[in-house]
């Protein structure tokens, strides 16, 4: 086996250009003053004072707010449907599950423009709802529209972790709960749930992480003055043109990121323990 | 299926009555997957303090009346009394049955204590009688001080007991248990089998228990029902099952047989291999078609002229204690057990007395 240890320099090699050589450098442009020459850095914490100014801070504490309530809806409307569907039998569990992705088949941008055309004042919705008599209700560009693009664009990737969970657990546990007395609603809180909580947490990962720092579909749904923070990284660094400020909320975004996940997995350990 | 119940048959069942209270009545129980009938009218009385074992070759059926009586699967006909009251309505949580499951299914998020708590905690039961409970428990099955291990870390006969702790700690009144040794191996499987025998000695409930080995269904069994197909061949203790096999399929799934066709000439008299023999058996019809059980250790090898059948040595194997013997004869080769030495290619007798032959009725007859 020990020749195949070279195999890895490649991969090294690869993920040091394209993973470490980027982060260094976005943390250089974040701890640096704004300028032209190349080779000479003024270094600086303005960046980072800067975003403590509320205008900034309000940003990120919206993203957060929008991604936590995302996740928290992707988590309570996909859970039910992953374990309706880990009951079924095997073939049509395959089948529901290949339904589940055939949103994702289309391109994301594809489909954030139907929202649009659905959603609009003078949609096909508010059309609908004129031919009975209602008045037009405003869709677009509000939370309610950013907050269903997000939740419809991610809930796939909620629903197959926790049905990957549910699927692989073995069925004599929850016949042992019933065994020794728990019936169903019990046997579910007490067994199912705690067991599944490894798929949970991959699930609200996997929605929280692109919620938060999603930029097109609150740019498309949300309207030009709907900033969330990855809008806000967006313009900074494509049309503000100021890198160092765009890298230095970049890394702040990381941060958070970082120290969130780190409490999930202390919950997840806290969870286990204490049952 | 009305042969089944020969006379000696009866007294068994008479004898039981008398001594026990029935605890599970199972009438005329039928399953089916989709369109195969597993189970094909199960008719079987489960009486109190009794550690019955289901027995019987792979896929005839044990596991599926197992979880009938738990509460898994619901019957496709028939009726199962628990007191006498019929309870396959009833869901698993409310049934005073605890399973041993083959594969233990103790919960990996649980350490040993709280495996073993998880019936009690449900019940609402004080912490401190629950703590009580556990340890007497573990001690019970020789596992003191493993409240906070790791269930996942144990070896297979450690969760064995864990599951066993698990199970009875809810004082059930019956306690199943699916193959519960299967899954250890050959020494440890005997001690299991000895203590399994010691704590339900000691809690004295029904154990009703499921294996396709022979071997552990009688040494531990006080009664032992013989399975084939999804119908009941023989029920009976470990002895009787031994030495009067009811047929063909009992005679030859327990132990080794001679299996041979005769006719029932009168009551104690049977004929087979054209001589006629005084035999134990009785209450056939005259001239009867049946078969006869000869047990190979109940064979002996005298001097041609001392025996009616006679044969020659084909082949001699030593066993460590016996020796195993194949002679043929005009009519078949019989096996045959025995501590004495014989030459092959030697003529010898076949010598068993009355008592050795076992009288049965031939497979199909039924
Ligand atoms: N859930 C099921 N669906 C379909 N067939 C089953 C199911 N469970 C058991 N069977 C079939 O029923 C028969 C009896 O099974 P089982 O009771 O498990 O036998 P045993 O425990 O004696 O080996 C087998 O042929 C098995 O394939
Ligand atoms: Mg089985």
């Amino acid at each position: 086996m020990k020749h195949f240890r070279h195999l890895i320099k490649p991969y090294l090699i690869w993920s040091i250009l394209i993973i470490v050589i980027p982060l260094l450098l976005i943390g250089l442009y974040a701890f640096t003053e704004e300028g032209n020459a190349v080779l000479t850095f003024t270094f600086t914490l303005e960046n980072f004072r800067k975003f403590a100014e509320s205008t900034y801070l309000n940003v990120i504490i919206k993203s957060f707010r929008l991604g936590i309530l995302a996740t928290v809806i992707c988590l309570i409307a996909g859970y039910p449907l992953a374990y309706i569907i880990s009951k079924q039998a095997e073939d049509i569990q395959s089948f529901l599950i290949l339904l589940v992705t055939v949103p994702s088949w289309i391109n994301m941008l594809l489909r954030t423009y139907a929202w649009m055309n659905l959603l609009s004042d003078n949609g096909i919705i508010n059309n609908l709802l004129g031919l009975l008599g209602i008045d037009p209700i405003t869709m677009m560009y509000t939370d309610f529209s950013v907050m269903l693009g997000l939740v419809c664009n991610l809930m796939p990737f909620m629903i197959i972790s926790i049905h990957t969970s549910l699927s692989k657990m073995d069925h004599s546990y929850i016949e042992a709960a019933n065994d020794l007395g728990a019936n169903p609603v019990q046997t579910f809180w007490k067994v199912t749930w705690v067991l599944s909580l490894p798929g949970v947490l991959n699930g609200v990962m996997l929605v929280f992480l692109p919620a938060i720092s999603s930029f097109v579909i609150p740019k498309l749904l949300g309207g030009g003055q709907y900033m969330l923070i990855g809008n806000l990284i967006e313009s900074q660094f494509i049309s503000v043109g100021n890198w160092n400020f765009g890298s230095a909320i970049s890394l702040i975004l990381a941060a958070a990121i970082l120290i969130l996940m780190r409490l999930v997995k202390r919950i997840d350990v806290m969870g286990r323990q204490e049952e | 299926m009305i042969l089944l119940f020969t006379k000696k048959h009866t007294q068994f069942f008479i004898r039981r009555e008398m001594e026990l209270n029935k605890l599970i009545e199972l009438k005329d129980l039928t399953k089916n997957f989709d369109d195969q009938q597993v189970l094909k009218g199960i008719n079987l009385d489960i009486y109190e303090n009794e550690f019955l074992t289901l027995l019987g070759p792979s896929g005839c059926g044990k596991t599926t009346t197992l979880r009938i009586i738990a509460g898994f699967e619901d019957p496709s006909g028939g009726q199962v009394l628990f007191n006498g009251i019929e309870i396959s309505k009833i869901p698993p949580y409310r049934r005073e049955v605890n399973t041993v499951f083959q594969k233990y299914a103790l919960f990996p998020h649980l350490n040993v204590a709280e495996n073993i708590a998880f019936g009690l905690k449900l019940k609402k039961m004080e912490p401190i009688i629950i703590k009580s409970k556990v340890e007497r428990m573990l001690k019970m099955v020789g596992l003191e001080g493993f409240e906070k291990r790791d269930v996942t870390l144990l070896s297979g006969g450690q969760q064995q007991r864990v599951a066993i702790a698990r199970a009875l700690v809810n004082e059930p009144k019956v306690l199943l248990l699916d193959e519960p040794l299967g899954a250890l191996d050959a020494r440890i499987r005997k001690q299991m089998q000895f203590e399994l025998k010691k704590i339900q000695r000691e809690v004295g409930i029904t154990f009703i228990y499921v294996t396709h080995d022979q071997e552990e269904a009688l040494s531990m069994s006080d009664t032992v029902v013989v399975m084939n197909n999804g119908e009941i061949q023989q029920i009976g203790k470990p002895t009787d099952i031994y030495n009067e096999p009811e047929n063909r399929f009992v005679a030859s799934f327990i132990g080794e047989s001679n299996i041979i066709e005769g006719i029932m000439i009168k009551d104690y008299l049977v004929e087979f291999d054209g001589f006629q023999f005084p035999c134990v058996d009785k209450g056939f019809e005259d001239n009867e078609k049946i078969e006869v059980v000869l047990r190979p250790e109940d064979l002996d090898i005298v001097e041609p002229e001392e025996a009616k059948i006679q044969g020659i040595v084909r082949n001699i194997t030593f066993k460590g204690v016996h020796y195993e013997i194949l002679i043929e004869t005009q009519f078949r080769t019989y096996k045959i057990q025995t501590t004495d030495y014989a030459e092959v290619g030697r003529k010898v007798g076949l010598k068993f007395g009355p008592e050795d032959i076992h009288v049965m009725y031939p497979m199909g007859a039924y």
